[in-house]
């Protein structure tokens, strides 16, 4: 058995929901190497080689890839996999955007999300929002396989020496090109990988007041999330949603404050520690998932959990 | 320009979920079916496409048992102009349906596809994927915004990191997310009116494709529960437990 990772990268660092597949790939067995393909991603192709437990890293640096664009990505991917025995990446837009086409391309099924490795050929995946936990298998010759980072520990970033080996593979579809992105800049920690997360919902009224949860997350150096409620109603943008449909997080602690609870925005957070809910309402759902909950109007509770956090922080 | 969309039979999104005593899978029997949310969406796109004389014709497919005609006459009432059925009690896996919608692709000769960008009952996030591949069209993925302009198509993606744009050439295919639009309701005269648009019906047979799944579901069982918290009375006890009971902070 040899396993294909794909990192996930954006051409100068590497994800660290890269080192998580990995640990997956170190489950199911066998030889684990790792292919980054970008556009001046030398540096991420170092960091990938210093991973624990990585035989070898495959390098496919060209313009074609620099925006990970599905349609070139994925006839690479189809190509350099044929070996393998599994093709893994992680479950980020990134990865479900692509992934999908590699296993079309090979004519083998995908298998999405995984949250557990049963055997080579057996895995555990979510299913229903996380109403229903599947065990399925795959009767594929190669399995194609996103895996939920969140659901396996990262492998270390250091302590490999895996070989570097460029692929001289270009692959252009001409389909598609880049024409632009907007990308969200922050100071605070990336959410999906966070130790510690703040959500607001429908109940913050506005953008503006978002910034009381960023008050708190700069005491707590925690990531700032949403639920749909709150995405929908443009007071924050889409890369902040937690859900099924959205981000799955799964910090040491989720504060969520004026959020329902709907089942959706469960399936993105259950996995959490420690969950702490901030609503007014004592029938909302939110509190049959929270460890510590707290019936008061966020606007009075907010301002004096920055004030006491900071008398202990 | 003639636009195909897809659209799935699914649980209603409010319905609490049960997983089958037996382990063998989700309850669903009397059990409220609807539109798959995101399919909505794909519809009404279809439909403002049209409304803006970008698309002339839309053709909505659905795949799955005689009741899925139920989520085809709703797209018909909330704007497509005709129906095809792909009939089969069969489970369809997400390979095989994008080999189904590949082969009405092939008859229909759409400019543009658009499917939703998962089915929030098996979430796999991947026949829109598929399809493109297997039809060797560009694809936007997770879209927000569709501008058509002549011969190509340009999608805003929501992605981890933000918003991404993509320039695609047609014929193309879009996965929609949340975003996109809020979906309309279907008026009473729309829905009679529907019920007189053309649909027809064809097996998997009858496109030649093998349905055959690739994936076996050995067991499906219900989450661990969380064990029940508490409340506190205030914050200064909140900020305590999370210090001292949960450690955490
Ligand atoms: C296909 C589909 C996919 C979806 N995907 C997602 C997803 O990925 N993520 C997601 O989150 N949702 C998702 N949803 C939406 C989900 O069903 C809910 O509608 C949404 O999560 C509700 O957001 P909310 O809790 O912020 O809003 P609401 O349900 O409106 O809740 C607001 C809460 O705020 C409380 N509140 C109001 N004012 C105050 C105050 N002053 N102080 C304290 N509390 C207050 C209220 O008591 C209430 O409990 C999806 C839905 C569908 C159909």
């Amino acid at each position: 058995m040899s396993i294909l990772v794909i990192a996930e990268h954006d051409n100068s660092s590497l994800k660290q929901a890269t080192q998580s597949v990995v640990t997956a790939a170190k489950a199911i067995g066998g030889d684990v190497d790792v292919l980054v393909a970008g556009e001046g991603c030398g540096a991420v192709a170092e960091a990938a080689a210093k991973i624990e437990g990585v035989s070898k890293v495959l390098v496919a640096d060209n313009a074609a890839y620099g925006h990970f664009l599905a349609e070139n990505l994925s006839e690479l991917v189809a190509e350099a996999g044929k070996g393998y025995s599994h093709i893994l990446a992680a479950a980020g837009t990134t990865g479900k955007d692509f992934l999908p086409r590699v296993a079309a391309l090979l004519d083998v099924a995908q298998i999405s999300d995984i949250i557990r490795v049963e055997s080579e050929d057996t895995f555990v995946r979510p299913i229903y929002a996380g109403n229903a936990i599947a065990t399925v298998k795959s009767s594929d010759s190669i399995k194609v396989i996103t895996v939920r980072p969140t659901a396996f520990d990262a492998a270390a970033a250091e302590g490999g020496s895996a070989a570097v080996e460029a692929l001289d593979i270009v692959k252009d579809a001409g389909l598609s090109t880049f024409v632009g992105e907007e990308k969200a800049v922050s100071d605070r920690p990336d959410l999906a990988s966070a130790g510690i997360v703040i959500s607001g919902g429908r109940g913050m009224q506005n953008g503006d007041n978002f910034k009381m949860l960023e008050q708190v997350a700069d005491v707590l150096g925690a990531a700032v999330g949403a639920s749909r409620a709150a995405v929908d109603a443009g007071f924050v943008p889409n890369d902040m949603q937690v859900g099924q449909t959205g981000k799955i997080v799964a910090p040491q602690l989720y504060i969520a404050v004026g959020i329902s609870g709907a089942i959706q925005h469960l399936a993105g957070m259950s996995d959490s520690k420690v969950i702490v809910a901030i609503n007014k309402d004592e029938e909302a759902p939110i509190f049959q998932v929270a460890d510590y909950g707290l019936v008061a109007d966020l606007f009075e509770a907010v301002p004096q959990l920055e004030e006491e956090l900071k008398k202990v922080i | 320009m003639k636009v195909l969309v897809a659209v799935k039979r699914v649980i209603d999104y409010n319905v609490k979920v049960r997983v089958k005593p037996d382990n063998t899978g989700v309850d669903l029997a009397n059990v409220k079916m609807a539109m798959n949310p995101f399919c909505e969406i794909a519809v009404e796109e279809a439909v403002r496409l049209k409304e803006k004389g970008v698309a002339s014709e839309i053709v909505v497919v659905s795949i799955g048992p005689k009741t899925a005609q139920e989520q085809i006459r709703t797209a018909l009432a909330l704007g497509a102009d005709r129906g095809i059925h792909i009939e089969t009690d069969e489970e369809v896996q997400s390979l095989e349906a994008a080999k189904l919608l590949k082969s009405v692709v092939e008859k229909e000769e759409p400019k543009l596809v658009i499917l939703g960008k998962q089915s929030i009952d098996s979430d796999n996030n991947q026949t829109g994927q598929m399809l493109a591949a297997l039809t060797g069209m560009g694809q936007g993925t997770f879209a927000s915004e569709v501008v058509v302009e002549g011969d190509k198509v340009n999608v805003t993606r929501e992605v981890d990191g933000g918003l991404m744009t993509v320039g695609l050439n047609l014929p193309a295919v879009v996965t929609t997310d949340l975003r996109l639009n809020e979906p309309r309701y279907a008026s009473l005269p729309n829905i009679m009116k529907a019920k007189k648009k053309p649909l027809e019906s064809i097996s998997p047979a009858d496109l030649g494709v093998d349905i055959a799944p690739r994936l076996s579901t050995l067991k499906v069982e219900a989450p661990a529960a969380r064990q029940a918290g508490i409340k506190v009375a205030d914050v200064a006890e909140l900020v305590a437990k999370l210090k001292n009971e949960a450690k955490v902070i």
